[in-house]
């Protein structure tokens, strides 16, 4: 399981999910887990178009995912863009349904795309991939804290000169790199599943922020190896395991978060809250000490 | 109907109207377009695109399965879709990110199931093609028996709309509203999501998963962008919907012979270019007439400086004026 051609996918779906878990926590705090669905499957019309055109796959899915990422952070207005990010999508998949029909190379081409191939990563993409997420890691690093406030509480960050649209641009951007990275290797279906399901779960953990984030990573790994453990023992696809995995991680995140509402938890809770500090919940979960 | 078409057959590519495939996909297309635009209007309203989009993977998934065991696909799509709207609603909150969030694990979910289906029906029988046509649909490949099935759910997902017509704007438009009126939001927006399973289910076994988004959310939102009254959009949507669709198979027919590769252009890269185009338009259009409208309220107001007896009769501004 750990030999030869098995070290290479390790380290990337490794990598792959460390950035995946950072990225994947601001996308479901600002609820864009649609634009994290759609940016992925423009890259792949992208990859379609440059291999028509025999160029660096890399180049053709890098370029559609910004691209397609600007696109609809521009159309969109503040908040409410789900209407654009389908019309986007459905023109980018249009389009590379429409590269698809021009080129020889057909079904296993676009299998590969949508579903990935971590089982046959050359070390040129291991580098890649390992540039690309040192890149996205610390953009959220730098963004860290007014994206955090615009995410949460826009109209606060607003009052403090934090610009929320410039911070959306900023951050569909990230999603668009991520993208970039994650796709040639485990497949645009996969990433999603990946940025959705373990932050999702994390949040039902725990209330702060940066104890979600590390969660959120901590989670987005242990799906991801045991996803490529599964499928090397069954010979199983590892998006599969990855899908159901989120799920049933955040069905666990849900059962807990009811069960500390319910009355054991909060006998628990309050014994916590008499003689720990005092926090305050915010409307979207996310807790915040008094100042 | 005999003479239009004589008149279009001068115009169009020779044999469009003989043909039998082509005849189909016209008929399917046309009403498939039509209930989704009818759907897709609440849809946008409600700002569930997303969960639109999902049901139509949540369908490819049973599409992919059906493929595996056999079945007809069109129930496997149904199915799935169904159970992935359940599923969304049973973890679903009412606070928008939130149901954002519930519907992206579903999606993984699915996506995750799709793929082992997928994977286990192509080792198993060797025909890689069957991915293919399940996740872009083809329009040209459907059996004109199947027809009456299309118009019976189509119709059944037409008439839970009809019926909720009412409750489904003011839930949509205000929850708080429409809870106080005695409407149960709840059991509305299950009912809604169930309908607009069978809705793009329907329209993925027939024209993809790619068309199906389009023709959902295409033409609502271009609609709600030229009108803001609900029933003048779903008027306009259905008849843009049907346009283009119509129009998208014209152009895939036409495109038989085009470069570079001579064996036809997709239906879906037509309809879907088209829809964002008609988008584009609409949403400019109705930029311009938002300026407009903003100069002129601004004009008003600035007549009324220096006469406040009117003051008491406008009221505030945006309700007055319109």
């Amino acid at each position: 399981m750990f030999a030869g051609f098995m070290v290479h996918a390790w380290v990337v779906a490794t990598m792959v999910a460390v950035v995946a878990g950072v990225v994947g926590f601001f996308t479901v705090l600002r609820g864009s887990a649609f634009v994290a669905h759609a940016v992925p499957q423009a890259g792949f019309a992208g990859a379609a178009g440059a291999s028509l055109v025999g160029i660096s796959t890399f180049a053709g899915l890098g370029t559609f995912a910004v691209v397609s990422a600007l696109a609809i952070g521009m159309l969109g207005k503040r908040g409410r863009h789900d209407a654009v990010t389908a019309l986007t999508l459905v023109f980018m998949l249009g389009l590379g349904a429409l590269f698809l029909s021009w080129s020889e190379e057909y079904a296993s081409a676009i299998y590969a795309l949508l579903f990935g191939e971590v089982l046959g990563v050359s070390t040129n993409q291991v580098l890649a991939t390992a540039v690309l997420g040192v890149v996205c890691i610390s953009a959220v690093v730098i963004l860290y804290r007014p994206l955090l406030l615009a995410s949460v509480m826009p109209e606060a960050a607003e009052a403090r000169g934090v610009p929320s649209r410039r911070m959306e641009m900023y951050f569909l951007v990230v999603v668009a790199l991520v993208t970039t990275m994650s796709v040639p290797v485990v497949g645009a279906l996969l990433m999603f599943s990946l940025m959705v399901g373990a932050p999702g779960a994390a949040r039902s953990f725990t209330d702060k922020p940066l104890g979600a984030l590390g969660l959120s990573v901590g989670i987005s790994v242990a799906i991801v190896w045991i996803a490529i453990a599964a499928s090397y023992e069954t010979d199983w696809p590892v998006g599969f395991f990855v899908g159901v995995l989120g799920a049933v991680f955040f069905v666990t995140g849900r059962g807990w978060a009811a069960w500390r509402r319910s009355g054991v938890g909060r006998a628990e809770r309050a014994r916590q809250l008499a003689t720990g500090p005092m926090r305050f919940t915010t409307t979207t979960g996310t807790s915040t000490e008094p100042t | 109907m005999t003479t239009v078409s004589a008149i279009l057959n001068g115009i169009f590519e020779p044999g469009l109207f003989t043909s039998e495939p082509v005849r189909v996909a016209v008929i399917v297309g046309g009403v498939v377009s039509l209930v989704s635009a009818v759907v897709g209007v609440f849809t946008v309203i409600r700002g569930q695109s997303f969960a639109g989009h999902s049901l139509g993977d949540l369908g490819t998934t049973g599409g992919s399965g059906a493929f595996l065991v056999g079945t007809n696909p069109l129930w496997g799509f149904v199915v799935f879709a169904l159970l992935g709207a359940g599923a969304m609603e049973l973890f679903g909150a009412r606070r928008l990110r939130q149901r954002d969030m519930t519907t992206g694990i579903v999606l993984g979910a699915g996506l995750g199931i799709a793929a082992l289906f997928l994977y286990l029906g192509t080792t198993q029988s060797n025909t890689t093609g069957a991915t293919i046509t399940i996740l872009f649909g083809s329009m040209f490949v459907i059996r004109a028996s199947m027809i009456p099935v299309f118009v019976l759910l189509g119709l059944s997902a037409l008439a839970v709309v009809g019926l909720l017509y009412r409750p489904l704007l003011l839930s949509a438009v205000s929850p708080d509203i429409a809870h106080a009126r005695g409407v149960p939001v709840r059991t509305v927006g299950i009912l809604y999501l169930l309908a607009m399973a069978v809705a793009v289910s329907l329209s993925c076994v027939t024209i993809g998963a790619i068309l199906s988004t389009a023709v959902l959310i295409g033409p609502a939102a271009a609609a709600l962008r030229l009108t803001k009254r609900p029933g003048l959009a779903i008027a306009w949507a259905a008849l843009i919907a049907v346009t283009l669709t119509w129009l998208g198979i014209l152009l895939a027919y036409d495109s038989y012979y085009w470069p570079p590769a001579r064996r036809g252009w997709p239906v879906s890269f037509f309809v879907v270019a088209l829809v964002l185009v008609v988008y584009l338009l609409a949403d400019s259009a109705s930029r311009r007439n938002s300026r407009r409208d903003a100069t002129h309220a601004f004009a008003r107001r600035g007549d009324r400086v220096g006469s406040p007896g009117d003051r008491g009769r406008t009221g505030p501004p945006g309700l007055g004026a319109g």
